[in-house]
């Protein structure tokens, strides 16, 4: 056993931030035993601390303001930063593929092109909400909370709003829409220059998770996938690299707990 | 410069949880995190890859903070209730739980660089070497404000708990 005399204050609270080595913890708890004051001072300590934990670890969860976001984000270092040359071949790619893709139009059946139901749908939500100016979202992101619950009531299941920060998008808001009769739910997302993306959820029959799979419409490309009894579709005017790992975003947050 | 980027962006909950805590108001502690980012971003450049940008960015919002009291103490008329949601009842969002505004209000009663240093240690895990390079003070100092804040929370909450009738512990 180490000298009781050699416990100092530093070591309790060491000990209370459980930052001790192992020797010195058992130390500390022996000596702690000898002294019922002290140890109920470091209980007190231990309280203290799982407490201020409990009361703001909720701020932790929050969804962060998008005026903060912003304020990483308008950053002219990040602006300076952006790959100008392979945005560029990226653009040559996606017309030379548009006039291939053009140029084979007749030689492909239909169906093959056809999206699916979800994606369709998700497509056309996106298409009639993005640009709206005066009432893209029936519920703002000032009443996340209430949204939140509200959908999942609706979908009768909980739902979650992704966090899309880290991908430059803060959430807009969004609204309940019909899809055959069954409610699904848009949550829009906007990023410091305005282009909108959105995420299109409703409740899956499919029980296994699928991969993601894409398609592409005129106006905006989708990926979409089912995960945890939710059909997801996430919906932009991006680059299909673009939507994949904002959609690997989308798939990480609503994953991690 | 985009991977600094996403650094920030991961330690933007971080930094809004602890401000809330050192502040008790919610608003306040939006602006001095928005403030805080917006300095970093400016100044990006200064960051030396030494410490982490965790740390760089507590730094930041550290200094800020300082700032902020020293300008308070400088101009009081200006500091009217610092915990202004006594005046207004109600608090915003979820520390509307008694507990919590309990502990809020414990937490404002204790000098501002304990405050600080335990809010830094016991919610936000920095090491004590890392509240040293926030707060810049040698680790001695960062150790017997940490005994003295938590002693001195222990106390303020056993007396509110004694005023309100209410078993805190």
């Amino acid at each position: 056993m180490t000298h009781i005399s050699s416990i100092t204050e530093n070591d309790i609270h060491a000990y209370v931030d459980g930052v001790l080595d192992k020797e010195r913890c058992a130390a500390v708890a022996s000596w702690l035993e000898a002294h019922p004051d002290a140890a109920e001072r470091v209980q007190a300590y231990k309280d203290q601390k799982a407490l201020i934990r409990d009361a703001f670890d909720a701020v932790f969860d929050e969804p962060v303001p998008i005026e903060l976001t912003n304020e990483v984000l308008k950053s002219r270092g990040f602006r300076v930063a952006i790959p100008w040359p392979r945005i560029a071949a990226g653009l040559v790619l996606l017309m030379l593929g548009g006039i291939s893709g053009w140029s084979v139009r007749d030689q492909w059946p239909e169906r093959a092109t056809m999206p699916a139901p979800i994606a369709g749908n998700a497509l056309s939500a996106h298409a009639v909400y993005v640009s709206e100016v005066r009432h893209p979202v029936e519920v703002g992101v000032d009443q996340e909370k209430h949204l939140v619950a509200w959908l999942s009531k609706r979908l009768g299941k909980p739902l979650r709003a992704p966090g899309l920060a880290a991908s430059g998008y803060g959430l807009v808001g969004g609204r309940l829409l019909p899809d055959n009769g069954q409610p699904a739910a848009q949550f829009m997302y906007e990023d410091v220059d305005g282009n909108r993306i959105t995420v299109y959820v409703r409740r899956s029959l499919e029980a296994r998770e699928t991969a993601f799979k894409f398609t592409s419409q005129e106006n905006a490309s989708a990926f979409y996938w089912v995960d945890s009894g939710f059909s997801y579709a996430l919906a932009g005017k991006l680059s299909r690299e673009e939507l994949l790992s904002i959609a690997e975003q989308v798939y990480k947050d609503l994953n991690q707990n | 410069m985009v991977e600094q980027i996403s650094l920030i962006t991961e330690q933007i909950p971080h930094l809004r949880r602890y401000a809330a805590a050192l502040l008790a108001d919610r608003d306040n502690a939006d602006d001095l995190v928005q403030e805080c980012l917006a300095r970093a971003i400016s100044r990006h450049h200064l960051w030396k890859p030494t410490g982490t940008v965790r740390t760089w960015l507590f730094t930041i919002l550290h200094n800020l903070h300082v700032n902020q009291i020293r300008d308070q103490k400088r101009k009081p008329e200006f500091l009217s209730d610092p915990v202004g949601y006594e005046q207004h009842g109600e608090l915003p969002r979820q520390e509307n739980r008694l507990e919590v505004r309990d502990l809020q209000r414990a937490l404002q009663k204790l000098p501002d660089d304990q405050r600080a240093v335990l809010l830094l240690v016991g919610l936000e895990g920095h090491s004590y070497a890392e509240v040293a390079l926030i707060v810049d003070a040698p680790i001695g100092t960062v150790m017997s404000r940490l005994a003295r804040a938590r002693d001195g929370l222990r106390k303020i909450m056993a007396s509110q708990s004694a005023t309100d009738l209410k078993v805190v512990k």
